[in-house]
Parts: structure tokens; sequence; C-alpha cells
């Protein structure tokens, strides 16, 4: 079992063991990686994949606020403004916040934080990667033909079996990439029931596994949900085969309920392993004990199981009854609860600690800011008559964009920073990093801030123009984008210039305390030579 | 080759996978479970016509082909007991067994399909347009479920075709049978599957 005697392959390093990035296992190239088991690798090719899906997202975003910066066609029609958001839609939701971090930072971390040499099944791992990639595949081929789809991530019924535009290909692409959500989440159970080190009980496992525990039953559960309504609409417009189609007595409310059915939860999917990522970082930098651990993992399963139970809300003015609207608000604001259990935990966590302000702690903090706004400001969604004012405005749009790219995207940065030096063993320019963090933060606020102010004076979204009386905070939303988006460029240069001139660093450079802190940075290919033995609760300092 | 050293010969786990089967089993069957919702849906709004159209469907050919399915769900099962006690022949008869029988429930499936659409029913026919909002709506998810269904049982023949030549080349041997006990396990969930949509199209009239 032990590699470090076999390395005929391969070259060690001076420390005298063979990294994972130096392991080859006899291949070469690029095949080095598409060949490769190694969850490690596996993790790294989901990052570069998504990286690049980032950016083709982020283009597509900025070309709607630059369309936006006036009133009036400016850059783009409104039949490509559609296109536009449709796609980046889907790009941004199914090929990189809802594999997102289970997919990178799961696959990378989850079996070497609970003491495990590779995830569960390593072949279906890789399998998993490349179903994504043929979903990705199916995008693309939608961007070509009959034009973009233009229905809106939603697919909602029946538009999207009477546009004449490519929407199919979307479609079946995110149904596809459904499938290895649902590979990754099955692969995760397993993993996290059979492979935890002899000693680790539940209760010993640290926060990021669980949260990956819970997101892992979400993907198994509600993605064959949205993978069978995707496949009806296929049917609709294959076959024509009526069940969404209002003139053959099908019902177009019904679809708008079997989507959210898995799209609800998937937001949870999405937020879970981020919220995970934020409760490695703060301890780690506070230097104490998480604080309420037991109600951390308590609420991550409430936040799950609730999750399922609201759906509803995304629908308050499609005209369901009353007692429907009174229990999806209501469930609603149940599901807050343990969200906001959890803020207090991470707060109480620093209260007293001895903070250090390293770069994944900014990211942690600011998250933590971003996730209120946009925590509190769905509780103005959630609430029945706030609801019919400001549903499909802006606001919405604003709300949507603090959680999913306020909350999930700042915990991805936040644990790229904080991970880094464990995945390539070497330490980025810390300056830099801080600058682009505070001007990625500055931009955020002022991109997504102003549209809370547009939603409630009432400017709708998903169009193209808009009335003058808007136009001012619409400028500042725009300058925000470029602002960010500069923020960004100079965080991904410095961490793409680290990989190779980064200074080298310890094996612990933050002195975290759980266990992928204790092996060598980068890890081996098989984590550990021996599988530890856990006789300690996680975040003890 | 350092990576193949120890990465691939893990320790097996007969646990895990089956730990993993299961938990594919529930995927299934949710994404059926999106199908019956609609289905209760539509049965709630178009009582009359439902009972009509299904009166429309063979029970013969449905009671022929759950008979098929339960035998081939014995006979996989009984091919996990011949491994373990190490009859190799009794295996590679009982997995062909199921394969004949999964086969002869296609044929059946293909000439009931073919009878409807000869006489005109199909998701987007003219025909089925005249016959109004609940004939299409259950044509509809008829064709779609058991369309569906069928789709499962081809997948199954593959996976049980696998199993066969897998138990031939002593690659599944009577102390590592994990792989044809999940094999028979997504036989069952078709087996399962098909159990509720008999009743759903032609028992409830």
């Amino acid at each position: 079992m032990d590699s470090t005697q076999n390395m005929d392959s391969t070259q060690s390093n001076r420390n005298g063991y063979t990294s994972f990035l130096q392991e080859t296992g006899g291949r070469r190239g690029i095949f080095k990686w598409i060949l490769s088991t190694d969850h490690k690798r596996i993790g790294l090719l989901y990052l570069y994949s998504m990286m690049a899906w980032f950016i083709v997202g982020m283009t597509l975003g900025l070309l709607m606020k630059l369309e936006l910066i006036a009133p009036g066609k400016t850059l783009i029609g409104p039949q490509a403004y559609n296109a536009t958001f449709t796609v980046h839609g889907v790009i941004m939701i199914f090929l990189i916040v809802i594999p997102g971090l289970p997919a990178v930072f799961g696959n990378f971390m989850l079996p070497i934080q609970i003491g495990a040499r590779d995830v569960a099944f390593p072949r279906l791992n890789l399998f998993s990667w490349y179903i994504y990639v043929f979903g990705s595949i199916l995008v693309i081929i939608s961007l070509f033909g009959n034009g973009a789809p233009d229905t809106g991530w939603t697919f909602y019924a029946p538009y999207s079996f009477k546009t004449g535009t490519n929407m199919l290909p979307a479609a079946l692409g995110a149904f596809v990439l459904g499938f290895s959500s649902i590979l990754t989440g099955l692969n995760f159970l397993v993993t996290i029931h059979r492979m935890r080190a002899p000693g680790m009980t539940w209760m010993k496992m640290p926060l990021f596994p669980w949260t990956l525990y819970a997101t892992a039953w979400i993907q198994l559960l509600a993605t064959p949900i949205v993978g069978i309504t995707l496949l009806m609409v296929a049917g609709e417009r294959i076959l024509g085969i009526g069940f969404f189609d209002p003139a053959k007595g099908g019902d177009p409310l019904l679809y708008q309920h079997l989507f959210w059915i898995y799209s609800h939860p998937a937001v949870y999917i999405m937020i879970l392993p981020a919220m995970g990522v934020i409760s490695e970082i703060i301890p780690t930098f506070t230097r104490k004990t998480i604080f309420g651990y037991g109600a951390l993992v308590l609420s991550t399963l409430a936040i799950a199981f609730v999750g399922y139970f609201v759906w509803g809300h995304h629908m308050f003015t499609s005209g369901m009854s009353g007692t429907a609207l009174f229990t999806f608000s209501i469930l609603t604001f149940l599901v807050a609860i343990p969200s906001a259990i959890k803020v207090f935990n991470w707060i109480a966590t620093m209260h007293q600690g001895s903070i250090s302000t390293e770069v994944p702690f900014l990211w942690a903090a600011s998250f933590i800011f971003v996730f209120l706004i946009g925590g509190l400001t769905g509780l103005v969604l959630g609430a029945l008559a706030t609801n019919v004012h400001v549903h499909d405005t802006a606001f919405v749009v604003g709300h949507f964009h603090f959680i999913v790219f306020g909350g999930t995207g700042f915990a991805f940065f936040g644990a790229l920073h904080y991970w880094f030096p464990k995945i390539y063993g070497r330490m980025y320019d810390t300056g830099w990093a801080r600058t682009g963090w505070l001007i990625f933060f500055i931009g955020f606020i002022a991109l997504y801030g102003p549209m809370f102010y547009l939603g409630m004076k009432g400017m709708p979204r998903r169009y193209f123009d808009y009335l003058e009386e808007y136009h001012g905070p619409n400028i500042l939303s725009s300058l925000g984008a470029l602002v960010m988006i500069t923020g960004f460029v100079i965080m991904i240069v410095n961490l793409f210039k680290a990989v190779r001139e980064g200074t080298k660093v310890g094996d612990n450079p933050w002195g975290g305390t759980n266990l992928e802190w204790q092996i060598p940075s980068p890890p081996p290919l098989e984590n550990y030579e021996e599988i530890p033995v856990i006789d300690k609760a996680p975040y003890k300092f | 080759m350092a990576e193949s050293t120890a990465h691939h010969q893990v320790h097996r786990d007969d646990m895990a996978s089956k730990l993993g089967m299961w938990l594919f089993i529930f995927t299934e069957l949710l994404l059926f479970g999106g199908l019956f919702i609609v289905y209760s849906v539509y049965r709630y709004l178009h009582p009359q016509a439902f009972h009509l159209a299904a009166k429309e469907l063979d029970m013969a050919v449905g009671t022929i082909n759950t008979v098929i399915l339960l035998v081939s769900s014995m006979t996989i099962a009984m091919s996990t007991t011949a491994i373990q006690k190490k009859d190799k022949r009794g295996t590679l008869v009982l997995i062909g067994i199921t394969l004949a029988l999964a086969l002869a429930f296609l044929v059946n499936k293909y000439f009931e399909w073919g009878g409807k659409i000869s006489h005109g029913i199909f998701p987007g026919s003219s025909f089925l347009e005249e016959l109004g909002r609940g004939d299409i709506l259950f044509f509809g998810l008829y064709f779609f479920m058991t369309g569906l269904h069928a789709l499962h049982i081809i997948v199954g023949i593959v996976v049980l075709a696998f199993m066969f030549v897998f138990v031939w080349k002593g690659r599944i041997t009577h102390d590592n049978f994990q792989l044809l006990e999940n094999g028979g396990l997504y036989w069952h969930l078709v087996d399962v599957i098909w159990i509720f949509l008999f009743p759903l199209f032609y028992l409830i009239t």
C-alpha cells in the first residue's frame, strides 16, 4: 500500500515523498489528468473547467450590464438580450454553482478531511466529470443553429416548447448535468458512510463533510425530479405529448411546480457546502473551537430537510390557492431559522477569538455580510404581501445574486484562497489577493445593491430596456460590474501566477487543526501512508 | 506504474457498493415519481376520460407482461443464490432465462404499442386530438411512462448481459458476487416500477 517505495516512473521532491501533482501513473500530458481517478486531480479538473465556464458566464453578464447602462438599445437588441440572460443563467446555474463546491473542493477535500485515501467509487467519480463535460458540450451546441435559447434558465412551459430557438439541447444539457450531480452525491454519501477514519464518529466529523453529506442527499433525491421534467419538455417539443400544453389539456403551472420541486432545493445544494467552507475558515483564523458544533450540524440537516417544502414561494403570483400560499410562506420563514443559527454561531466563534485577517478570513467575513443581506431580502420575498409588490423585478435579481453569488461565490473564492497552499504547496501574493478581494467586494455591492432599489421602484427584470427614471442606479450597477470584474481578474491572475511562482510554504501555513493540515502540501497520491485514528473532536486548538 | 500499486486495488467493500446501488435506486424511483405526480394530477382532473381510455388497453397483454417480469425477478434472485452455492452453470442458465423473459416483455410491448399506433393512437396524432383532452393526456402518459420503463428494460438487458459474461469469465464468483446482486437489484427496480404502472394504466378503470 505504500506508494513512496515505488518511484521509478515519478520523481520525488526534496522532502522525500511524491505529491499527487508529480505522480503521473505512467501517463503523459493531458492524459495525466483526464484518465486519473485520483479524487484530487478530478477536483482540479472540475476547477479548471468551471473557471473557463465562469469567464464565459461572466462575460455574458457584463454584456447585459453594458446593455442596461442607458435606456433604449445600446449594445444588443431584445432577442439577443433574452438569449444572453438565458445562456448566462444556464451556464452559471447548471455548470458552475450547482456542481461548484461539491465537485471541486468536495472532491479534493472530502476524503482527506475524513481520513480516507479516495472516494468510495473513484472510477464513477471520473465518469461524473465526463458526464459534466458531455452536458457542457450540449449547452454549447444550443448556442448554434436556430439561435440561442431565449426561455430563461427556468425553461418555463409553454414558451419552452413553442419557441423556435434551440432550447432542446440546453434542456437536455441540464438533464445530463443532473446525472453528473446525482452520481457525485451518491459517491459522497457512500464515502461518508463507509470510509471515515477509525474513531471519527458522526459528531467528530468536520463541518464541511457534514454539509456535503446533507447536500448529497438533496442531489440524490431532488435532481431526478427536474430530470424527468426536462424530459417531459423534450417529449413536448419532439412528440407534442401535451403534459404542459393548455391546448391539449396540460397545465403549465404543473411544470412550474415540478421545476421548483428540484430547483429550490438546488439553491441549498449551492449554499450548504458554502456554509461548510465558512465553518472551516472561521475557526482557523480566530484560533477558536467552532461555537455550537452540534447546532451547526443540526441546522445543516434542518435546512436540507425543510428546503424540500418551500418551492411554492417561487410561484406566489401564479394563482395557487390561499392555503398553499400561506403554507409555503410559513415554511420559507422556517427555513430562515437554521440559516440564522449558523450566522450566530459564526459570529459567536469570532467573539473573543484571536482574529487574523488573512485573505480567506476576509472572504468569509464578507460572505457573512452579503449572505445576511441576501437572506433578509429573501424574507421580503417570502412574505406574501411584499412578494406581490417586488415579484419579477430587479429586486429578485439582487436577492438571488447576493445569495448565490455572494454566498456560494464568496465561499468558493474563500475556499480557493484557504486551501490553495494545501493544493499546490505554494502561497499566492497576499497583498494582491487582498487588493483583488477589496475591489471585488466594492464592485459586488455597487453592482447588485442598486437592484434592490430599482426593484422596489418597479423596474422589471429580464428586459433589455427601461424607463428614464431608472437610469441613475443602472449606471452605478453597470460601473459596479466593471469594478467587480477588475477585482476578479486581479484575483485570478494572482492565483495563476502563484501556481508556478508562489513561494513554497509548509504543510500548515494557517495553523489549522483538521486532518487536511496534518499531511504534506501538496498531498501525496494516497493522502495518508497510514490511516489516522481520530480521538478528538474537530476544531480543537 | 506507481499509481496502480494500491490506488485501484483498495480493499473491496461489498457493503459500500450495495449501499451505492440502493441510493441509485432511490434516484430512479424519484425519476418516475415526477411522472406519478403528473399522472395523479391529470387523473384527478379528468376521471371520466381516464376511466374510458383505460378500457382501451388490453388487460391480457398487461397481465402476461406482469407475470413475465415477476418470474424474471425470481430467476435473477435465484441466480444470486446459485452463485453462492458455487453452481456456475445454474447461475448462467438463470441469468439466461431472465434475459429471455426480458426480451419476451419487449416483444409483447412492441405488439401492444404497434396495435395502438395502427389505430392512430400516439402522441400528436390527429385521431387523438379529436378524442379530447383527457384521452390525449392518458395516452401521452401511457406512452411516456411505459416508454421510459421499456428504456429501463433495455438498460437492464445490457446490465444482465454483462453479468452473464462476468460469471462466464469467472469475474463473478461464489465469494465475489456483489456485482451480480447489484445487477439483480436493478432488475427488481424495473420490476417494481412495472408493478405500479400495471394497475395505474390497466386495472384502475
